[in-house]
């Protein structure tokens, strides 16, 4: 309260000096920016306005690059001078507090309403990608850069959703998510190309039985076993809390990923296990033949049908993570996972079987995990341990945490900010500009600098994630938000 | 044959906890009443929450032994049997003893029934009102198991008791008059709602026994005086007992029937409100007596200390 009082008094007396020195804004604003452009000139100058390359006989020559270093001084100067102008101008920060409060409730107003529509929005738009990628880009196998794209989304979706289960709802922090991935993956890739099963079914089913069949016999098998796997993992971390936890997961990943590198006779080691088969529609082969999807629904035979089928599946397999998340999330285990990342003591005393809660976590968050890895194996059709490395896992976490813990429309948005961001970084060709970073310049190179950079800018902006707010699972008259500050992160 | 001596339904005796070196709780033995209202007072440090501890599972005893006898009286051979046993727990023929300190802390409160709420409040700050109450009924709601796949599809079944489920948080608000604040984070209540809350969401467990840590710490004396009404109205209309922690004299005196009192690890009195107030030893460890002026102070207030002795 008497915060609050200093404040208002405080804001008085600055706008107060702001009404009488007005007019003094733009020199020193204009001092200041030519300043630090000069100051920019002088430090890149021998930064980037010198440059030695090596010629094609050997020797060095120096290249000069003034003109870059010109357009960075320029961009300084702007830049500071338009803050001047707008963010750092003297009691901005009055007047911008004061409208803020009617554009605030607007805005919430506005959330409200976005808030319902925002997801039955994104399923409908997920359903219309592939279409619309189709039509926008004139045919079928021009789309495929596009759909393949939404099916690489759509997997970190589907991941990010996994996760979210153990990371955001139980506050577990687990590093090694990526090796229920493995495990999905490698279960399915094992089992679809085991001689034994396959003469097996060719005896009992038909020759063509298993090689069609696999996939969809052996997606509930691959999570299955990566829940399993998560109890494993479970039973031995489940004393440890915060970091001891996250280190431990993180070694559990690192191990799964070197059996799988050094147990030779079973994974081919790093040779990794190649031609699985591919997926089917339900029995039905993607292929030019006579019992072919093509010839089934009297369409001319497109490599593309089974592109567009495989984004179908994840977006199923996505849609049955975030369909199971939101009911478990309404059920006593769900609300014993958030109670369990809010306080851990006050679950036991009311009877909450904590080791029981986190397992269930666990193996939930490897279940989504193995489906997702066994997805990944039947639309690469090859796998091999490095797939598999810590950086999936960090990803996969960073769209959790970017997202916003616990909230799945932030994981879907962050999913695809970081994955579909980080794939048209690819395409900065313009930076190629003679007068920018010269024809050699490869800015794919540059892309990780970029998306580390927005990342850390959207932290700034948003400290909890895209969506802090976390919404109740029941209520009794009216659904409120919960604001972030006051939901815990857990502590392992 | 004092009143809680006849049916109690917890009987603490012989116990001591120690960390490391230090005896924080020494040799201590009383009986809580069924459908008591009992107290355990006693100047800061000395154990009073340790004891809370051992009672609630969150620590093992060094000594001791800890038995709820739930649902009906047991006779001192039954409970000595169970103890005899490995078991945990075993059937009386008229109810269950509980040995709690063989309980993990989640069975404490999910089979034993006893619920416990906190010196510092331990709300789920992040989760609404309702949401608090209903992890509270957490054990109810998952006897046909954690992941009920009637629960999963929201099956007509289940929604019918998930309704109970609220009715039973909706009594407990209407009861701590929270019902306005139902879909509020739990975070977002003033410090006395928030008391109230956790005494609510430790009753949706439905104890038998209830254990509060100073539940009137920090309230102002019009909400001690609400606290007194809602713990007369637990014990009167419900069969719960219950056992508090308190320095508000005024809560203690007011509502509890059998008083305890600690110094040092160790208790110095026991006794209706009326005769530890009386009690000399007690008057000299709130104080500050030194030990050989407890004498004078009895005669001071005019009691006997032989009579007080065996008490």
């Amino acid at each position: 309260m008497s915060e609050a009082t200093v404040g208002t008094a405080a804001a008085g007396v600055a706008s107060d000096t702001v009404a009488t020195s007005r007019p003094a804004v733009l020199g020193p604003a204009l001092k200041d920016a030519v300043a630090s452009g000069i100051i920019t000139f002088l430090l890149l100058l021998p930064l980037v306005g010198f440059r030695a390359t090596e010629s094609g006989s050997g020797p060095l020559t120096l290249t000069y690059r003034f003109g870059l270093v010109a357009v960075f001084a320029a961009i300084v100067v702007v830049g500071r001078l338009l803050l001047h102008l707008t963010l750092w101008r003297p009691g901005r920060g009055v007047k911008g507090k004061a409208e803020a409060r009617p554009r605030g409730a607007l805005a919430e107003a506005a959330g409200a309403w976005s808030g319902r529509m925002i997801i039955p929005a994104f399923f409908l738009g997920a359903i219309a990608y592939p279409i619309v990628s189709v039509v926008l880009s004139g045919g079928l196998s021009p789309a495929r850069y596009w759909v393949d794209l939404g099916i690489y989304i759509l997997t970190y979706v589907m991941l990010g959703w996994g996760l979210n289960i153990v990371v955001g709802l139980a506050g577990l922090l687990d590093l090694g998510y990526v090796a229920f991935y493995a495990v999905g993956a490698y279960t399915f890739a094992l089992l679809s190309t085991s001689v034994p099963l396959t003469d097996f079914f060719a005896g009992t089913l038909g020759q063509d039985f298993w090689p069609l069949w696999s996939f969809w016999v052996c997606l509930p098998v691959s999570g299955l076993l990566a829940a399993l796997w998560g109890v494993i993992l479970g039973f031995p971390v489940l004393r440890l809390r915060g970091d001891y936890l996250a280190i431990v997961t993180l070694a559990f990943g690192e191990i799964i990923r070197l059996v799988l590198i050094n147990w030779v006779s079973l994974t081919n080691g790093g040779v990794g296990i190649s031609s699985i088969p591919a997926i089917s529609f339900f029995g039905v082969p993607f292929n030019a033949d006579d019992g072919g999807f093509a010839s089934l629904f009297g369409v001319t035979y497109d490599s593309m049908h089974r592109m567009i089928f495989l984004y179908f599946v994840i977006l199923g397999l996505a849609g049955l993570t975030a369909l199971v998340t939101v009911r478990l999330r309404k059920m006593p285990v769900g609300r014993a996972w958030e109670a369990l990342r809010e306080d851990e003591i006050a679950c036991r005393s009311l009877g909450i079987n904590t080791t029981l809660t986190k397992l269930t976590a666990f193996a939930t968050g490897a279940l989504f995990g193995g489906f997702a890895g066994a997805f990944f194996a039947v639309r690469v059709r090859f796998v091999s341990p490095e797939s598999f490395t810590f950086m999936e896992s960090a990803v996969i976490l960073a769209i959790v945490v970017l997202g916003g813990m616990g909230s799945q429309i932030g994981v879907a948005m962050a999913a695809i900010l970081l994955i579909g961001g980080m794939e048209m970084l690819r395409n900065l060709t313009f930076l190629k500009n003679e007068w920018l970073f010269g024809p050699d310049f490869d800015p794919t190179l540059y892309r990780m600098l970029i998306f580390g950079l927005a990342m850390v800018l959207v932290m700034i902006w948003r400290p909890r994630g895209l969506i802090s707010n976390r919404l109740p699972s029941i209520f009794l008259k009216e659904k409120k938000a919960v604001s972030g500050a006051l939901v815990k992160e857990g502590h392992g | 044959m004092r009143p809680w001596d006849s049916d109690p339904i917890l009987l603490v005796d012989h116990l001591s906890m120690r960390f490391g070196g230090l005896v924080a709780v020494n040799d201590v033995s009383f009986r809580v009443g069924r459908g008591d209202v009992t107290a355990v007072i006693g100047p800061n440090g000395a154990g009073k929450t340790t004891v809370f501890n051992c009672i609630t599972g969150f620590y093992k005893p060094s000594a001791g032994r800890l038995a709820l006898l739930k649902d009906g009286p047991a006779s001192a051979s039954e409970v000595d049997a169970v103890t005899a046993s490995d078991a945990a727990w075993g059937r009386t023929p008229a109810g269950a003893v509980y040995l709690l300190e063989r309980l993990p802390d989640h069975k404490v409160s999910s089979a034993a029934r006893v619920a416990r709420t906190f010196q510092n409040i331990r709300l789920f700050t992040g989760m609404t009102v309702l949401e608090n109450l209903l992890v509270a009924q957490h054990r109810a709601l998952t006897v046909a198991g954690l992941v009920n796949p009637v629960a999963l599809l929201n099956l007509p079944s289940w929604r019918a008791h998930e309704k109970t489920a609220v009715d039973r948080a909706l009594y407990w608000l209407e009861k701590t008059g929270l019902v306005a604040r139902a879909d509020d984070p739990a975070g977002d209540l003033p410090y006395g709602d928030q008391r109230r809350l956790e005494i609510a969401r430790a009753m949706c467990t439905e104890p038998v026994l209830l254990c509060l840590d100073e539940p009137a710490a920090g309230l102002n004396p019009r909400e001690s005086a609400a606290l007194n009404h809602l713990l007369m109205e637990i014990r009167t209309g419900h069969a719960t007992s219950i056992l508090l922690i308190e320095h508000d004299m005024s809560v203690v005196m007011e509502i509890s029937d059998h008083v305890i009192v600690l110094e040092y690890g160790s208790k110095i009195a026991d006794g209706t409100p009326e005769e530890v107030r009386n009690d000399p030893r007690v008057i000299a460890s709130y104080l500050g007596v030194d030990e050989e002026a407890v004498a004078d102070v009895a005669a001071d207030v005019n009691v006997d200390l032989s009579a007080e002795a065996d008490l």
